[in-house]
């Protein structure tokens, strides 16, 4: 009978007038711990309705690769499989194409990186790089500094290898060396050991600002004086907005410095293809961590990645894609003027795809999400930058998707929003706790220019 | 329908082809895609033909032009339960399971169905129905001081329609009170405040084939101890028991208090009570639900499970009901 067996288990059912008793998951005791805080949320049920085109989405980071020459790229691809087929469904190397490599540096020098194909390893994009790095430098309970807030994929690779997160303030010019040498100074007072800092250096995702030359110098000799390695994760350095690209930290220091690299910005997410440059007893760790995660990073994807960059017109890509980005950068910090009241801040970016924007005082950017998706508009809240539960009052708008017209309308609908929620919390202000709108000395607000 | 569709029992054939209507634009949108997965797999594992739809503008056209033999709404939240989808089904000419529009808004519009099943003589905690405007026009202060006095603590405080306890929040001292109030109404423009019954949560599935009949309850134990949207959601981090570990006394008392809130309102085919049944063995009733989750965490699987019933033959056996009553209307 159907009836007698569990239908989660699968096991018999107990007597009649017997009940039963079932957390519909028979793993449940046997998870590591790590996956304790992987539960349903509502912030991502939420985001369920964002996908849908009645919403204006203004919270992914989808690159708009509407303008790829997609026909031609066809053409170079069943031109591979015809002619490289066999090589390019094959396995491969766990570091990677050889001659993918070697053009990943051509890349690279772009941004004054002089770099050996030696050491570079492809990574199923950036983000496995990031994996990857953590596996190999952290224990649980080891601490890794990042910039407040972070990209979100970040914290969710230090959270999976359980290392505690130590957040460092920044400012219109990217991440404040003092607040980083304080942050440095006080783990090791503590003896927690500081594996690497990690770093959005230009174009930070999600504030949008650039840790300026000086700085970038100034960082650099902060972590030689604290003997702490430096993790550059740099996918948007090709899409400045104004003038050459911006000169790379890894540029500067080759031994201190793990630089994380991407196509997905620049070519195509959905291949996958990302890279590390590290030094060469960390690249050696990198590859047989890669052949333990994967055996190698897709061949078929570099093979494409190979083929584009051999064949077509890279450089002038990025080019159009920086107008692009720029066009809509230009939309949004328009429409946030035209739109927003004075007590919204925002950052101007130079390059990437971010706006980081700051609520008025007792706003929860998390909290007003249910009604921003019943305006058909969704951006992501600011806590989610944070690993400590910051940056309610925070938000993080994204101009790479959407058209200027839907960037337009998203900010028309997103100003409705914040007015009401305004309202809301006038009307009950006085009586809300008085430390609803409390920050972290580093929540301090990315730079006001609008 | 007959009594009781087993999962012994054969395949109708009147209900063949059948569209799910999952998703839509309501904050319950992921849960809809699940529950309507679910039941679209039970339903082909029986052999009909089953098409999962999303709601959109184009749905009216596909309707219309290739009209399936029964839609089945699995839509949580708004349009999938304050009856606007099923009113539009119903111009369309398409039959539906599930209670039609006017039962829905009864039902999707909580203090609307506590006042009907309170005065149908059934215990439901004491509460107060508060428009954010309200607070607005009257000050906000001077409301909750009121509500306090009135109710007391602690209570629970939720969005007047909605579900999956999206915006829902205990609120156990005074403090607490106004951060619950402003993440209600995020939700909707209207909250009511419940006073908060200590007790065991039970939930009551009813199924009308054609009487209604209460399936066995299930009692549910959120190891949080709160029934939120992670622990509805999260597999392993809710204890369900089924039957429910009540007396003879209570446990008959569920049964006929969901029976009556779904008489009382008008309901077709299905539907989900969720009950409290106090230290007394006093049930009380707390909400209504037409459109019930299906997904592999959702409490109405667990009693059609308990009560030796497919999920696919009861949606098929509620089809050809559907299919039916539309064909009785049409030739009244």
């Amino acid at each position: 009978m159907a009836a007698d067996k569990d239908p989660v288990t699968g096991g018999v059912m107990p007597a009649r007038g017997v009940s039963r008793r079932t957390r519909l998951d028979s793993y449940v005791d046997r998870y590591a711990t790590r996956t304790h805080g992987m539960t349903a949320s509502e912030i991502r049920a939420l985001f369920a309705v964002a996908s849908r085109p009645e919403v204006v989405s203004l919270a992914g980071g989808m690159p708009s690769i509407d303008g790829l020459p997609l026909a031609s790229v066809a053409d170079s691809v069943s031109r591979l499989l015809a002619t490289r087929g066999a090589s390019a469904l094959q396995y491969g190397s766990g570091q990677g194409d050889p001659v993918l490599r070697e053009q990943i540096c051509t890349v690279m020098a772009l941004e004054g990186i002089q770099a050996h194909p030696d050491d570079v390893v492809v990574t199923v994009g950036s983000q496995q790089g990031l994996d990857l790095v953590t596996r190999i430098f952290c224990d649980p309970g080891d601490t890794v500094v990042c910039e407040a807030p972070s990209y979100v994929g970040a914290l969710g690779v230090f959270r999976a290898y359980e290392s505690a997160v130590v957040h460092v303030e920044m400012d219109d010019a990217g991440l404040v060396p003092e607040a980083l040498r304080r942050a440095l100074a006080s783990a090791a007072a503590r003896r927690a050991p500081v594996k690497f800092v990690y770093s959005v250096p230009t174009y930070h995702n999600p504030a949008g600002v650039t840790l300026t030359a000086q700085r970038r110098t100034e960082v650099l000799d902060i972590c030689a004086e604290f003997d702490v390695l430096l993790v550059e994760d740099n996918p948007y350095g090709l899409l400045g907005f104004t003038g050459e690209p911006m000169r790379a930290m890894r540029a500067d220091e080759s031994e201190r410095v793990v630089y994380l690299g991407s196509f997905s910005k620049t070519f195509a997410p959905g291949l996958r293809v990302g890279w590390v440059l590290a030094p060469h007893a960390v690249r050696e760790k990198l590859v047989l961590a890669q052949e333990s995660a994967t055996l190698c990073p897709p061949t078929m994807s570099q093979a494409v990645v190979s083929t584009y960059l051999a064949e077509h017109d890279w450089r002038g890509q990025i080019k159009a894609f920086r107008e692009l980005y720029r066009e809509r950068r230009d939309t949004m910090l328009a429409a946030l003027t035209e739109h927003l009241p004075a007590p919204v801040r925002w950052t101007r970016p130079d390059g990437g795809f971010y706006v980081w924007v700051q609520l008025p005082e007792g706003l929860d950017a998390q909290a007003m999400l249910p009604r921003a998706v019943t305006a058909r508009v969704a951006y992501v809240p600011g806590t989610a930058f944070y690993a400590d539960g910051l940056g309610s009052r925070h938000l993080r708008l994204s101009y790479c998707y959407p058209t200027p017209e839907r960037i337009r309308e998203g900010v028309r609908r997103l100003a409705g929003v914040i007015a009401a929620e305004v309202e809301l919390r006038e009307t009950f202000g006085a009586s809300l706790p008085p430390d609803a709108g409390a920050q972290h000395t580093y929540e301090r607000p990315g730079p006001d220019q609008s | 329908m007959t009594q009781a569709a087993s999962t012994d029992q054969a395949t109708s054939t009147a209900a063949a082809r059948i569209v799910v209507l999952a998703g839509g634009l309501s904050h319950e949108r992921d849960v809809s895609l699940q529950s309507g997965r679910r039941v679209g797999e039970a339903l082909r594992r029986r052999g009909l033909d089953v098409q999962v739809l999303d709601v959109g503008v184009g749905l009216l056209d596909t309707l219309r032009n290739d009209p399936p033999d029964c839609v089945l709404p699995l839509l949580h939240g708004e349009t999938g339960e304050n009856g606007a989808l099923r009113e539009v089904l119903g111009l369309v000419g398409v039959p539906y399971v599930g209670s039609d529009p006017q039962a829905c808004r009864l039902a999707f519009d909580k203090p609307v169905a506590k006042s009907l099943i309170a005065r149908a003589g059934v215990r439901t905690p004491p509460w107060l129905a508060l428009p954010a405007e309200t607070f607005r026009e009257l000050g906000a202060a001077a409301i909750m001081a009121a509500v306090l006095t009135r109710l007391g603590l602690p209570l629970v405080v939720k969005p007047a329609r909605g579900g999956s306890a999206l915006g829902c929040s205990v609120v156990r001292t005074e403090e607490e009170l106004p951060a619950a109030m402003v993440a209600c109404f995020a939700y909707d423009a209207v909250a009511l405040v419940e006073r908060m019954v200590a007790g065991t949560e039970v939930a009551v599935t009813v199924l009308a084939d054609p009487e209604p009949r209460a399936l066995p309850p299930v009692e549910i134990r959120p190891d949080s101890g709160v029934y939120d949207y992670a622990a509805r959601y999260t597999a392993g981090a809710t204890e369900f028991v089924v039957p429910a570990e009540l007396s003879p006394t209570a446990a008959a008392a569920c049964a006929e208090v969901a029976v009556t809130a779904h008489s009382t309102l008008g309901l077709r085919h299905l539907s989900r009570s969720d009950l409290l049944v106090d230290t007394d063995d006093h049930v009380w009733f707390l909400e209504v639900n037409v459109a019930p989750g299906m997904t592999e965490t959702s409490l109405v699987p667990l009693a059609l499970d308990a009560a030796g019933l497919d999920v696919g033959a009861v949606y098929a056996g509620l089809a050809d009901d559907a299919i039916l009553s539309a064909d009785k209307s049409l030739s009244q």
